[in-house]
């Protein structure tokens, strides 16, 4: 059965059909030709298909496209502006944060939404003190970012490269 | 097409080789704008694919009975269901794993039996769940036990004896004062790139030379897959064109074609002209993208009290699958490692109803290696040597193999290095000897080692553009390991231009032929051919060539290589806590000190190296396939269930390297570091835990309940 949704996705309103099978992660691939959202598990275990939705960090590979009619999709490319790269991005590049580069658009998502979350006050497992500031050390980067699987292993390079950009 | 030149490249001159260019390709991949293997749509032709879902045998062993597709045709979407009495007759079946869908044999559980082609991924997916097939089930075996490792294979992976015996190894350990004599354990192990294997087809008319077949692949070699794709389906190899932009990692699994690509080549026949897209499941790549067997190494040394060795046996046990052999070449890292003068190795299989293994990173090395070193921490114990002086003491003068000289062979700079930057000597000599509150914690180190390959049948083509520019172009693939950056310098320093004059060309089957990414070879083979064709283009057009002039050459092998024998070295040093009441193990340090040759570009280097300490790290305390003999499949076919280390697991890893140069080896004097992070560095954690706990695991990965009710 197909349904109508609207998805904006990095600023461009798209309407469209899709089954009520449909991920929104396929919705982004496959009928709108999104491809800067990767798949790398297609069941929440790997962090590959990270956006932000509606502001905050989410898999799209667990939740229907008819379950987001209306809402707003920035992939890692939106993040850009045009070649203009977001800082989180370019703190990526300095830190090699990276190699084949098929996690990165997640980890890049990741980071901009979980450093939005450490700023609004979210605690994480390894806070300390619940009713504090947290404060962005080395373990809580790394706590936070731990939903992202990076095969290659660029995990210390993506820490200086949220460390920094945590810090700008 | 120019004739190829054959040239024997000479030392590079280095500028930009050496530098840390960043990486050509960073914004692409930062933005999500690199495209990958299903992500190729809008070349022309490609658009618009159709979606095809596997279905996959529930037995290990037998015949299909019949495939019911009746109730997937009905479901809206779905096209065709092809099985073995329908998909198109392939033209060569000699490979048991790629000869899909011919006949009614099952050789393992989750071997391709059908597939389903749709109008979306959704109708595919449902139409696979809704084929009915049936089987003549035959017993299966399924379980790898060293009893059952009894098959002498003719030769192990690539091309290695199987078996070694110098001296007279039973004597010497009889009249060895110290022995150790135990036996280590890999589990299976699964690649797993973050991207699955996919692959979009096309088949069609060509311009004016026929039918060509268009693959859009998930590869580590573009040619390799034209020229085993292109005999299987009838074609010659140039009307198979491959291309792979963009490659999210491979580690081995996407070194050769696997059973996927058949499929979708098959596919794309019945289809034609309207491509196919097959993107293969974080699921189905437990059974259909190779992994790495399960070994045991049965470990025998003999040495005298200070420790110096007399024999070495490793024989090495693991299995092969019936429907294709491959033999993990586990002790042939042993051979050249240590010195002593009786040396025995040898490789048995267990050949199994299994789905085929294949190479992951460091095949051989990694268990091998894993196995040899753990035994090495045991002799040290046994004769009371520190270990990194252990390693220093049976370092050899030569090969021990062949008794030739080694080329830059810098084992002990790396052994002395990594320990004063670790800070090795502040360890106590006891295992178990110091409590931080609950934590017990203790240093441990190992040595890593991996051959330096440099592969035949490469050619760089070299072309002159204007404004001072250089097309070069060779139809390797960038996997993720920097591949692109790194043959720009090379090409620049070469041609003596900047690097931005380098327009290199990488990724696409028409282009030169190149070898494999793997076996940490890329470098080193590409390169030497971009030095040669860079050199000989100069030599003959001159420094400031017409635009369109155009030369391609290969490497020839500089004569005075035969004379040497090529290996990276390192020293793996790992800190390792272990709780006292819950077992749970952190390990905050990791480092590891290398000896590669020239390394190309410190920035690229520097996360390959320690990529590869991070998986091994990831191997030593998470990574286990569960195998289920009852009916021959993993059990833990995801990334829930199969872990791979997550941020949170991985703390203080780095690496580094001596300055140095290997030109013997190739004019940039570079060998390879794809592998190497990986080799020791699981025996690195497992000797630190030892030395933290006194208890002494030898199988992997490390487990919490390996150390419980030791208190
Ligand atoms: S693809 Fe969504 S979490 Fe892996
Ligand atoms: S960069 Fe390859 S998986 Fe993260």
């Amino acid at each position: 059965m197909d349904v109508p949704i609207t998805l904006t996705v990095d600023g461009v309103e798209h309407r469209l059909d899709v089954d009520t099978r449909t991920t929104v992660l396929d919705a982004l691939r496959e009928r709108l030709g999104v491809t800067t959202v990767k798949k790398g598990c297609d069941h929440g275990q790997c962090g590959s298909c990270t956006v932000l939705l509606d502001g905050r960090r989410h898999l799209t590979c667990l939740s229907l496209a008819v379950a987001q009619d209306g809402a707003e999709v920035v992939t890692a490319s939106g993040l850009a502006d045009g070649d203009v790269l977001h800082p989180v991005q370019q703190a990526f590049l300095d830190h090699d944060g990276y190699q084949c580069g098929y996690c990165t658009p997640g980890q890049v998502c990741s980071a901009v939404g979980m450093l939005d979350e450490a700023k609004r006050g979210h605690p994480s497992h390894v806070t300390a003190d619940l009713g504090a500031e947290p404060d962005l050390d080395d373990d809580e980067i790394r706590e936070r970012m731990s939903g992202n699987l990076c095969r290659c292993g660029a995990y210390p390079g993506i820490l200086g490269a949220v460390r920094q950009a945590a810090r700008s | 097409m120019t004739d190829t030149v054959e040239q024997v490249p000479v030392p590079l001159d280095v500028r930009s080789v050496g530098t840390r260019l960043a990486r050509v390709d960073g914004p692409e991949k930062v933005t999500g704008r690199a495209r990958y293997a299903v992500e190729h749509r809008d070349e022309e032709g490609l658009g618009d694919p159709l979606s095809l879902w596997l279905v996959q045998s529930t037995v290990a062993k037998g015949e299909v009975e019949a495939v019911d597709a009746s109730a997937a045709l009905a479901h809206d979407g779905v096209l065709r269901v092809l099985d073995h009495t329908s998909a198109p007759r392939l033209e060569d079946t000699e490979d048991g794993e790629l000869a899909v869908l011919q006949d009614a044999r099952v050789h393992f559980r989750g071997q391709i039996v059908a597939v389903v082609v749709a109008e979306t991924s959704e109708a595919a997916r449902e139409g696979a769940a809704l084929v009915e097939v049936s089987y003549r089930a035959e017993p299966h075996a399924a379980a790898f036990t060293v009893e059952g490792a009894t098959y002498r294979p003719d030769s192990v992976n690539p091309a290695f004896e199987t078996d070694s015996d110098d001296g007279d190894v039973d004597a010497a350990l009889a009249g060895s004062a110290v022995v150790v004599d135990a036996s280590y354990g890999t589990p299976y192990e699964h690649n797993n790139p973050m991207e699955p294997h996919a692959t979009i087809a096309r088949w069609h008319e060509g311009d004016d030379d026929g039918v060509v077949l268009r693959l859009v692949d998930s590869t580590q070699g573009v040619h390799g897959v034209a020229s085993t794709i292109a005999p299987m389906v009838g074609l010659g190899k140039d009307q198979v064109h491959v291309t792979a932009p963009y490659v999210g990692g491979g580690f081995g699994s996407k070194g050769l074609p696997h059973a996927n690509v058949v499929v979708a080549a098959l596919a794309a026949r019945e289809t034609s002209p309207r491509p196919v897209s097959l993107a293969v499941t974080r699921q189905q790549m437990f059974a259909l993208t190779g992994y790495r067997t399960a070994t045991v190494s049965r470990m025998r040394l003999g040495a005298d009290r200070d420790g110096r060795l007399t024999a070495i046996e490793h024989r090495a046990y693991a299995q092969s699958a019936a429907v294709k052999e491959f033999a993990e070449q586990t002790a042939v890292g042993t051979r050249s490692l240590y010195a002593a003068a009786n040396r025995r190795t040898s490789h048995r299989l267990a050949v199994l109803d299994v789905a085929v293994p294949s190479w992951m990173r460091a095949p051989g090395e990694m268990p091998g290696i894993f196995a040899h070193e753990v035994a090495m921490d045991e002799l040290a114990v046994a004769c009371g040597v520190d270990p990194v002086e252990l390693r220093v003491r049976n370092i050899p003068e030569r090969d021990p193999e062949t008794g030739k000289p080694f080329s830059d062979h810098r084992l002990v700079e790396c052994l002395r290095e990594g320990a004063e930057r670790f800070g090795w000597a502040d360890r106590p000599a006891q295992a178990g000897a110091t409590l931080d509150g609950e934590w017990r914690v203790g240093t441990g180190m190992a040595v890593s080692t991996y051959p330096g390959y440099r592969m035949p049948g490469n050619e760089a083509r070299v072309t002159a553009l204007d404004g001072g520019r250089f097309e070069v172009a060779i139809g390797c693939v960038d996997i993720g390991t920097g591949a692109r950056t790194v043959l720009t310098q090379i090409a620049a320093d070469a041609l003596g231009v900047d690097p931005a004059a380098v327009v290199l060309r990488v990724a696409d089957s028409s282009l030169p032929p190149a070898s494999v990414a793997g076996g940490s070879s890329g470098t080193a083979s590409w390169g030497s051919a971009v030095s040669a064709a860079a050199q000989a283009f100069l030599h003959e057009h001159g420094r400031t060539p017409d635009p369109g002039a155009s030369l391609t050459a290969s490497a020839a092998d500089d004569p005075l290589n035969g004379d040497h024998v090529f290996h990276s070295h390192g020293a793996v040093f790992a800190e390792v806590r272990v709780h006292r009441r819950t077992g749970e193990i952190r390990v905050p340090r990791l480092f590891g000190m290398y000896s590669v040759g020239r390394v190309m570009n410190p920035t690229t280097a520097r996360s390959q190296l320690v990529g590869g300490l991070v998986m091994g790290l990831s191997s030593a305390l998470h990574e286990e396939s569960v195998r289920d003999p009852r009916f021959g499949h993993v059990v833990t076919q995801d990334l829930a269930t199969y872990h791979v280390a997550s941020h949170a697991d991985v703390l203080d890893v780095d690496a580094d390297w001596l300055e140095g140069s290997d030109e013997e080896f190739t004019p940039m004097g570079a060998r390879g570091i794809g592998e190497i992070g990986i080799v020791g560095t699981a025996a690195a954690v497992i000797n630190a835990a030892y030395h933290a706990t006194g208890v002494r695991v030898r199988d992997l990965p490390v487990t919490a309940d390996r150390f419980l009710g030791e208190g």
